[in-house]
């Protein structure tokens, strides 16, 4: 297991589950994640790990188990000194700390790329419209498209567009950052350009980031610690020195064997 | 304001009276939309612009100006006269069901092109491969593609007209509304006669509408 | 001069006067009904069950009855509850509650076809619910509303006519009152005829602008 630092950790999972009806997906996630680590989620198709990501995004709810951020529950909240569900505000407010990159980019359509940046941190984070822009115009420039902020999503390459939706999540500036296979839709040259990104972001702070990925290559280099899920159980939690040269399980050594045959 | 059950009960049977004008206008004027759709359907794809074109714009025309204007049109302007037979076929009625079946001929028209049009052109390719006459290619091949998906819009344009048929009302014809309203003004009491109408309306749509729900499952076609 | 055009120039003051009031009253008919139509169309969504039981109850009583019977209702029925409405309040109420009935259907629809992604990633910013109907899902969703919502502005144009049938001195109304006047009844009605058509050309030309210009940018084919 990995040395933990002191104080909470940013995030943490305790007896997590959750069902799709009589689909059992993620059947007990205990895990802690200490602030400004960079974690590689791998593990098959299917095994839960978009799952995993989506409930501490809130977009699923858990049917089981407690999730915490910074120390406080997700989804319940103290009244009357008694835990009951949390409500809208509650969970607005620490969903604040947390924004996601998805597969498909998701781009807003009827938005040009500067806006698409810029409508969040206006109208949930209260920015004016200059500030906005200028923090829109940095971010764009960071993912290299200064020149596209006047495009609409329409008319960019897929490389660009999940440029545009990394820069979106950055502009609101979040504590811990989930990144969903962000490379998973792209043509294969693009692929590079965007894991050089996530390696710039994890240089450039302390944020917290949560990188579900089929790229072994930058579990094993540029994360700092690897997890792999197995039938919505995390099976192996390492440093990913250990669990590319010397994993604990054997289901772990046959899927890495699998995957990293096909992507030698 | 209270419901006067008393009334409601003794106008019900002139009502239902009524009803059957209703019905009779709704399935004569569409089984002559059926026919008239489809022949404006054929003219408007004729190759000859002379007839394609006129027959385009009377499906436009008619489509965009008001059902009561063009009633009124024929009432007065191609009024069918026949000797009365004391029945429900009386001039007005025939007038009024003509000025409704081509109204909706240019709404079956517009659903019979679609139908056409969404049947594959390798299907008109694989019939003149086989060398089969224009008529035959019609019948044969493409109409029994052509029908069974628009069966279900051709209901909702039922339901349509149904619902227009209240118009008769304007050229004399003695149907569920006309009637509703000679009871009413007779009496002066409305608010029993037009509810039983409106509701008369409703369960029959609600009916129908449910029936086109089961059509389109039987009408989907297996491999589309 | 020809004599019918020397008609029609004697005539057309009285029927422009009939042309303002139709106008007026389509488009505070489609007023409401853009209302309605958002207000229906959402609440039948609501998570809220009697909301949403409501909007369904408006929805299939107005779809399921006819616009005529409705307007009849409205201005005969009301009075009794002693709700006096005149004739042009009658007309609009009717036809937005009535094609609000239909839109909402379209509302509905082309909101759930937003996919799915898109309230993701709302949810993912943060957000509030109100921000992500009005900010993100909406917009998008209103481009395909506005081809359905054309047709059923003309549908409630062609309508407007049925208000001459509670004496409102509309377009159809005139017509009536010239020809009964001077029995030149072909002259009349073809130019009514006319004039509506126009106007049905101006409301789709209004709504294929508005398409035109909310789509830019807009691939609708592709990936988001
Ligand atoms: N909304 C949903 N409804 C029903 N089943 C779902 C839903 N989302 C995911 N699943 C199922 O849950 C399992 C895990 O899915 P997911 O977390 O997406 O896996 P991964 O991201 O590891 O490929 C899969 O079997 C998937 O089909
Ligand atoms: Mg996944």
């Amino acid at each position: 297991m990995l040395e933990q630092e002191a104080g909470p950790p940013i995030i943490r999972f305790r007896g997590l589950e959750k069902s799709f009806g009589d689909l059992h997906v993620l059947r007990g996630i205990d895990l802690d994640i200490p602030e400004g680590q960079c974690v590689s989620i791998i593990g098959a198709s299917g095994s839960g790990k978009s799952t995993l990501l989506r409930v501490l995004m809130t977009l699923e709810h858990p049917t089981g188990g407690r999730v915490e951020v910074e120390g406080e529950s997700l989804y319940t909240m103290k009244r009357n000194g008694e835990e009951v569900p949390a409500n809208r505000a509650h969970i607005r407010r620490i969903r604040r700390k947390i924004c996601m990159v998805f597969q498909h980019f998701n781009l807003f359509p009827h938005m040009k790329v500067l806006r698409n940046v810029t409508e969040a941190p206006i109208h949930v984070l209260g920015l004016s419209r200059e500030e906005a822009n200028q923090r829109g115009r940095s971010y764009l420039e960071m993912v290299g498209l200064s020149d596209k902020v006047d495009a609409y999503p329409a008319q960019l390459s897929g490389g660009q567009k999940q440029r545009v939706a990394i820069a979106r999540a950055l502009a609101m500036q979040p504590k811990i950052m989930l990144f969903d296979e962000i490379t998973s839709a792209l043509d294969p040259e693009l692929v590079g350009g965007i894991l050089d990104l996530l390696r710039e972001i994890k240089q450039q702070g302390d944020m917290t980031m949560l990188i579900v990925t089929h790229e072994m290559k930058f579990a094993r280099d540029s994360s700092d610690r690897v997890l792999f899920v197995d039938e919505g159980v995390i099976l192996e939690d390492s440093d990913p020195q250990q669990m590319f040269t010397n994993p604990e399980h054997e289901r772990t050594r046959r899927f890495l064997d699998t995957v990293l045959s096909e992507q030698a | 304001m209270e419901w006067d059950w008393a009334l409601t009960w003794e106008i019900l049977p002139e009502l239902a009276r009524a009803f059957r004008v209703t019905v009779a206008a709704t399935i004569i004027g569409f089984s002559m939309a059926l026919v008239g759709g489809l022949v404006l359907t054929i003219l408007r794809r004729s190759p000859f612009r002379i007839i394609s074109w006129p027959a385009n714009f009377i499906v436009e025309f008619v489509r965009s100006t008001p059902l009561l204007v063009q009633l009124y049109f024929f009432y007065f302007v191609f009024p069918v006269e026949i000797p009365d037979m004391g029945g429900i076929f009386t001039s007005a009625f025939i007038t009024g069901v003509l000025a409704l079946a081509l109204h909706y001929s240019s709404y079956t028209s517009e659903v019979y092109r679609a139908g056409i049009d969404a049947v594959p052109k390798g299907q008109w390719e694989a019939a003149a491969a086989l060398n089969m006459s224009g008529g035959r290619t019609w019948t044969s091949v493409i109409l029994p593609q052509a029908i069974p998906p628009i069966l279900p819009a051709l209901g909702n344009y039922l339901i349509a007209m149904f619902k227009d048929t209240p118009l008769l009302y304007a050229i004399t014809v003695v149907e569920l509304l006309t009637t509703a309203y000679q009871i009413g003004s007779a009496r002066f009491q409305y608010v029993e006669a037009f509810t039983i109408v409106g509701v008369l309306f409703l369960i029959v749509s609600l009916m129908s509408a449910w029936l086109i729900r089961r059509m389109e499952r039987w009408t989907a076609l297996p491999s589309h | 001069m020809p004599p019918f055009l020397e008609f029609l120039i004697a005539t057309f003051p009285m029927l422009w006067r009939g042309l303002v009031i139709t106008i007026q009253l389509a488009l505070g008919g489609i007023a409401l009904a853009i209302v309605m139509s958002l207000a229906a169309g959402l609440g039948k969504m609501s998570k809220i069950p009697p909301l949403r039981w409501l909007c369904i109850a408006y929805i299939e009583v107005f779809r399921g009855t006819s616009a005529l019977v409705q307007l009849f209702w409205f201005y005969f029925v009301l009075p009794f509850f002693g709700v006096s409405i005149t004739e042009f309040q009658a007309g609009v109420l009717v036809l937005g509650l009535n094609a609000g009935s239909y839109g909402a259907e379209v509302v509905r629809g082309a909101i759930q076809a937003v996919p799915r992604g898109q309230y993701e990633a709302a949810i993912a910013l943060n957000f509030t619910p109100m921000q992500r109907l009005w900010r993100i899902i909406v917009p998008q969703a209103v481009v395909s509303m506005l081809p359905p919502m054309g047709t059923i502005f003309i549908e409630l144009l062609k309508n407007t006519a049925l208000a001459a049938l509670i004496t409102l001195n509309e377009l159809t109304f005139v017509a009536k009152q010239i020809r009964d006047d001077t029995q030149r009844t072909t002259e009349v009605f073809l130019a009514v005829l006319v004039m509506y058509f126009a106007v049905a050309l101006c409301i789709t030309a209004v709504m294929r602008t508005a398409e035109w210009w909310l789509s830019r940018g807009l691939d609708r084919g592709g990936v988001r």
